[in-house]
């Protein structure tokens, strides 16, 4: 197997959010909350949200420890939902789901997620999928009101 | 580093055969040439493969009995008159009298097949733990155990009662004697541990907590399944009551280990599992068992595999264990050597007893990023918590990048290893 550049997954842009996580804080009195744990390698974060009655994501922040992989995925995951109501986050959540198990390939479809294409090699790196996705399946269990997720069920 | 006892060290020194000048049978382009698997590539490169904790390669040997045995000598055992099945139980009995022999067994109905390590730990647990144990009883094990040597145990213990007891381990991984000694009371009542760590590397002085828990009559199992590989393990000379490994581990197929037990506790061990095999009659009003072995192996086994097993321990006899333990030695030597020259990089057990593991954390770098950035190098290593959890909880990380060799690893590969860590290094620099 070769990979290009683009199947590369230790892209500047992973280093750099893995280096300087946005929105990695405790947020005050958020709506909603949940804690995500990837069992196989003991990575654990929680994702807290603020929606508002709108139905907007206001705020949100995640904290815990990881790999660069889940810790670049969680601070672009959070920079690309503020503001985005919470029918959008669910449609990202797809995309970038089917994205990372490399079922979304052309470049129309990758278009709406923007930044988080960097993932798009990663089904590459079976072994890796699971730690781009903690903080999605994290995030959509907050919205859920699922309060632990585990990535092994 | 220091030593909290002297003593101990002298101890765990003896019980592995202090370093002989290799033998001249001892030649590493030969053995390579033995193992398939060590010819393949990565992406391009070849392979590294520094992963022999987690599963062993097979030589040649190994390949071909099994293919012997599929293509020519399929039959079940022990239940047929005719000429192949004469064969394979011939085979497979033969297997059992060679496993007698690598560990040295007083008895050969003391070696049950089965199906690994954690299969043979369970059926301690079970058959011996529960018809001799009860409640407020305590069974002591120690914090470097593999799950495997803690989750059969406390399945016993939230069933019976009884209390686990659990060894502490110092900074260096070793585990902490006084700590043992303090555990050991009337109310003990098992011990189990391994021999070998896994995660840390370190070699346990089991001989003398075996001792010291005989005077009390507490019967010990030793989890051999990282010891057989790297020493030579006799069980008559450490005196344990049960050793249990894996065939994977020891250059064998996967999907069969051993259980050695002394006769007169299996012989007071109840079967775990009933069906054909284990049985000397069956009527609907009363079913008698068989003898040893045959008690504990309900069911076709993995006959295969067993005989392949008997193929890998063939090999590793006519390689020699001491000519590997000394080999690995070197290894391990060279390789802490030079892990310790990259900067910030902090090796996870430091114990002065040690097998050829090596485990160890990078600040800057998760193990999970560090195991893919060495993997696009052709290095297989194992990143995690290697199935020891209480281990990493000891050390405070998540977890950690571990390479585990063989005697058929070289220092160049070591090399190989080092580059692709500063590489890694670069990268996330
Ligand atoms: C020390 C130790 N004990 C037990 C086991 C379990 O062996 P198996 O999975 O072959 O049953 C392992 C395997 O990793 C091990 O390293």
């Amino acid at each position: 197997m070769t990979l290009t550049n683009q199947d590369e997954l230790y892209q500047e842009l992973i280093l750099e959010h893995n280096k300087k996580p946005r929105n990695f804080k405790k947020l005050e009195n958020p709506t909603h909350f949940a804690e995500g744990y990837n069992p196989l390698c003991g990575d654990h974060l929680t994702v807290a949200l603020k929606v508002n009655d709108k139905n907007i994501i206001e705020d949100i922040a995640f904290e815990g420890s990881g790999c660069a992989i889940s810790k670049a995925s969680a601070s672009l995951m959070t920079v690309n939902l503020k503001g985005k109501t919470v029918s959008e986050a669910e449609t990202l959540f797809n995309q970038f789901h089917r994205l990372i198990i490399g079922e979304l390939k052309s470049d129309s479809e990758t278009n709406i997620l923007g930044k988080l294409a960097i993932f798009s090699g990663i089904w590459h790196y079976p072994a890796r999928v699971k730690c781009a996705s903690l903080s999605w399946h994290t995030m959509n269990g907050a919205l859920h009101k699922v309060k632990t997720v585990s990535t092994e069920k | 580093m220091a030593r909290n006892d002297g003593k101990e060290n002298k101890t765990a020194k003896t019980e592995q055969k202090t370093s002989k000048p290799m033998s001249t049978s001892f030649n590493i382009k030969k053995i390579r040439k033995d193992f398939p698997n060590l010819t393949t590539t990565v992406r391009g490169r070849p392979l590294v493969y520094l992963d022999n904790a987690a599963t062993t390669f097979k030589p040649n040997s190994v390949i071909e009995t099994l293919e012997t045995y599929y293509k020519n000598e399929c039959s079940n055992v022990h239940r047929g008159v005719h000429f192949l099945s004469e064969q394979a139980t011939k085979d497979f009995e033969a297997a059992r009298q060679k496993v007698r022999d690598f560990i040295n067994a007083k008895k050969t109905e003391e070696i049950i097949f089965t199906k690994g390590t954690t299969n043979s730990i369970n059926l301690v647990a079970q058959s011996y733990g529960r018809t001799f144990l009860k409640a407020g009883d305590e069974i002591i094990i120690s914090h470097m155990e593999h799950h495997s040597n803690i989750v059969p145990w406390q399945m016993l213990c939230e069933e019976k009662g009884c209390v686990l007891k659990v060894i502490p381990i110092n900074d260096q991984g070793e585990l902490m004697m006084p700590e043992f000694e303090k555990f050991l009371n009337p109310k003990t009542k098992f011990v189990a541990l391994v021999y070998i760590s896994n995660s840390l590397g370190t070699i346990n002085p089991v001989k003398k907590m075996i001792a010291a828990a005989h005077r009390l009559k507490v019967p010990v199992l030793i989890d051999g399944a990282q010891a057989v590989n790297h020493l030579k393990v006799d069980v008559q000379e450490l005196d344990c009551d049960f050793l249990a490994f894996s065939g994977h581990k020891l250059f064998g197929p996967t999907g069969v280990g051993v259980l050695y037990g002394k006769a007169k506790y299996l012989n007071a061990m109840p079967p775990m599992e009933g069906g054909g095999d284990m049985i000397a009659s069956v009527t609907f009003e009363k079913t008698t068992y068989n003898i040893l072995p045959y008690k504990f192996e309900a069911g076709t086994p993995s006959i295969a595999g067993v005989i392949g097993l008997g193929a890998a321990i063939d090999y590793v006899q006519a390689v020699g264990l001491e000519n590997i333990f000394t080999y690995e030695q070197e290894l391990l030597a060279y390789g802490t050597k030079l892990l310790s020259k990259i900067s910030d990089l902090q090796l996870i057990g430091t114990a002065r007893e040690k097998a050829a593991i090596l485990a160890f954390i990078l600040p800057d770098i998760h193990p999970h990023d560090l195991g893919t950035l060495v993997d696009r190098e052709g290095v297989a290593i194992r990143t995690g918590h290697h199935c020891t959890m209480p281990v990493m909880q000891r050390f405070n990380v998540p977890a950690t990048a571990r390479a585990s060799l063989a005697f058929y690893n070289t220092k160049e590969e070591i090399d190989v290893l080092a580059a692709a860590i500063l590489k890694a290094k670069d990268v996330f620099a």
